[in-house]
């Protein structure tokens, strides 16, 4: 039923994108001086054309046709975010909605003005409160054996369900084109204040589907789900100060984790969830210590003094962290081995702060203003740097304040916070800077954490 | 501590009104003639505590012995023997009358309303949040530094001093930063702020255990406007009770 198409030139495609990144951030670090040359991952590699049929409707029922419009919205924005895809205008594609092999014609897609090498076809009927997708996606070029994805979808008829269905079948159809897994059924935590206090919410990657976790009615921050998605470890003020919170996902509300008070803040997971990273000011001083996942063990790493905070895990090998330090004045980025060793400055100067390590481990995500200090203009950015080489690359320009990173799992996208005259939004962009896109829209959302899966 | 001066007001009180038991019968103006074969009436009432603060309550005590009609001026009829709780605003004399066949008896308790606090050295117990922000200052910091400027050492002696003859008040000591710059880097340059203040009065002798750090980093702004003295503003370490 399912074609696998060759393995090879998938492998060949990733390699070709992380190597483009390599030798965009060498050929950046040669012309630092000019922000605005196109560099990053899209750099150079073909997006493959695809085009997104509506699906056909296959039933009579009256929760057909709204069904049907969220599914068509949700998958073809999904194809467009992946960020691997050129996909077609909805107003280039024949006008026909194929329901099956049967009824599609695929010179037609092939064909100028549509160009697509690769078709998303299908049907979608409600009947008796369910929801069922036929779902295909055809290959353009290969007349005989076009067939590269058949799938089928079932489940109770919701728009929340369809919805979901389309991030399905979206994330197929990327892992069979893009070589690895998509990001259309991941999720954002998030800081947002729009309940009058700022509390945990989380979102689909796309912004839809915004709720809110904690009602702690205090200051909560900086959330971070564990990668089992069953957890959100976070930061809140309580009576005894900072503290470490848990929230779990999977009963829907707060879970025991020690209180150590202390000012204890900007907790982060190690890929392979045993353990916690964090800064805690036990000592008098805010340090970076490590513990379990259950909070238990908790053995200091560094001890400099002044702000140690926002630690970040390599989490292609769990044995670095990078973190903030101000042990130089100004905030800089470090990293160091996971047990305190071989502490290294990565930044060179300016305000840097809000790492994030990136998921194949060659590359942090971070904020950086350049030219911080009392009476510059405050412009901040998103960076990337390659570990490596510590060259680095802007990705935002002259669009206000920009924080708090935050890789997705597919390392093709970095979803962050941006304040442009108001408030602060969540958006997200590719990790070349480019496709940006606004997922928040009013009451204050900050500090964006990507999900695991 | 406010219980503690309760106690003592409410003994002192118990003192006095134990005297005062034995006095005022002896006070009172002589019962009228008894009329033939019945035995003449008493009464006693005491108002525990005699003195209280504005607001403050006293339980009147009453009882009498041969009276068939007892009454409390402003009170109106009571029982022969009782107490009640009495809320006065100004300082009030409870006249106790007690009629009965053999004639009548009336006795007196006074409870005294304070206008104002008891005019002795000041104690913890009427320290309020204001009295205490106007003694002890905030102290401010450079940009992006928490070191104790040496202009804030005089603020810092100045509230080492309120704090030490003070000894029995705890304190938060609250590390604030302005609004530029990273949330969680705020917290921690926050903390930083709370810590470096503490250790000031530390220094100045003020024990560590009264004094509990809080950092809210830039969560917690004094000053709204994106001015540089708006931001000096919001760069404090500020004390306020821990309560």
């Amino acid at each position: 039923m399912i074609e696998s198409l060759p393995k090879k030139l998938d492998t060949v495609r990733l390699f070709l994108l992380v190597a483009l990144i390599a030798s965009a951030i060498v050929f950046q670090a040669q012309l630092q001086a000019q922000d605005w040359v196109r560099t990053g991952t899209g750099l150079g590699v073909q997006k493959i054309r695809i085009a997104a049929a509506d699906v056909k409707a296959a039933s009579a029922d009256p929760q057909t046709a709204p069904m049907k419009s969220v599914f068509d919205q949700t998958l073809y924005n999904d194809l467009r975010y992946a960020g691997i895809f050129d996909v077609v205008s909805k107003s280039m594609i024949p006008n026909t909605t194929p329901g099956s092999p049967q009824e599609i014609n695929l010179a037609n897609w092939a064909a100028e003005p549509s160009n697509a090498a690769y078709v998303a076809f299908g049907a979608l009927a409600v009947n008796g409160g369910r929801v069922t997708v036929q779902g295909y996606l055809y290959d353009t070029h290969a007349a005989q054996n076009p067939q590269v994805l058949g799938k089928q979808y079932a489940d109770n008829a919701s728009v929340e369900n369809t919805r979901e269905i389309a991030h399905r079948f979206a994330d197929e159809i990327i892992e069979r084109l893009g070589g690895t897994p998509g990001i259309a059924e991941t999720k954002i935590y998030y800081v947002s204040e729009r309940s009058g206090n700022k509390e945990i919410w989380v979102m689909d990657y796309d912004g839809m589907n915004e709720r809110q976790l904690t009602h702690l009615r205090t200051v909560s921050l900086s959330p971070r789900v564990s990668p089992d998605n069953s957890r959100v470890a976070f930061s809140s003020l309580g009576r005894s100060g900072w503290s470490i919170r848990m929230y779990s996902l999977d009963l829907g509300r707060l879970v025991a984790f020690p209180a150590w008070g202390d000012t204890t803040l900007s907790p982060a997971w190690s890929s392979d969830g045993t353990k916690l990273a964090f800064s805690s000011a036990r000592t008098g001083d805010p340090d970076i210590y490590v513990c379990d996942a259950s909070g238990e063990n908790a053995h200091r790493i560094t001890a400099f003094r002044g702000p140690d905070v926002s630690p970040t895990w390599n989490p292609k090998t769990n044995a670095q962290i990078a973190w903030v330090s101000g042990r130089t004045k100004l905030p800089q980025i470090y990293i160091m081995d996971s047990d305190g060793a071989n502490v290294m400055r990565m930044t060179d100067g300016g305000y840097a702060s809000a790492p994030s390590w990136s998921p194949n481990g060659q590359f942090l995500t971070f904020a950086w203003n350049r030219s911080y200090g009392p009476g510059a203009p405050g412009g901040e950015d998103i960076y990337i740097m390659n570990i490596a080489t510590k060259a680095w690359v802007q990705l935002t320009h002259d669009s206000g304040m920009n924080d708090a990173p935050s890789w997705s799992p597919d390392g093709r996208h970095i979803v962050f916070q941006r304040a442009m005259g108001g408030g602060n939004e969540i958006w997200m962009m590719l990790a070349d800077g480019t496709d940006q896109q606004q997922l928040t829209h009013g009451g204050g959302n900050t500090q964006p954490n990507w999900s695991w899966k | 501590m406010n219980r503690k001066s309760l106690a003592l007001a409410a003994s002192l009180a118990a003192v006095l009104t134990i005297a005062g038991c034995h006095k005022k019968p002896k006070a009172a103006p002589p019962p009228t003639p008894p009329a033939a074969s019945a035995p003449a009436p008493t009464a006693t009432i005491t108002a525990t505590p005699d003195t209280i603060n504005a607001g403050g309550q006293s339980t009147l005590s009453w009882q009498t012995t041969n009276a068939t009609d007892v009454s409390i001026e402003g009170l109106g009829q009571v029982a022969v023997q009782g107490t009640q709780t009495v809320q006065p605003t100004q300082t009030t004399t409870y006249h106790l009358i007690a009629h009965g066949d053999g004639g009548s008896a009336d006795a007196t308790a006074t409870v005294t309303v304070a206008a104002a606090p008891p005019p002795s050295a000041p104690t913890e117990s009427n320290i309020d949040e204001n009295a205490f922000e106007a003694a002890v200052k905030p102290v401010f910091f450079d940009y992006d530094a928490y070191d104790i400027r040496p202009d804030a050492q005089t603020t810092i002696q100045a509230d080492a001093n309120f704090l030490n003859q003070h000894p029995n008040l705890k304190v938060v000591v609250g590390g604030y930063c302005d609004e530029r710059g990273s949330t969680e880097y705020n917290l921690a340059l926050g903390e930083n702020r709370a810590n470096a203040a503490k250790q000031a009065l530390v220094t100045a002798g003020v024990s560590p255990d009264r004094l509990r750090t809080v950092s809210y980093g830039k969560e917690k702004q004094f000053c709204t406007e994106h001015t540089e003295a708006c931001w000096q503003q919001n760069r404090r370490a500020m004390f306020t009770l821990d309560q």
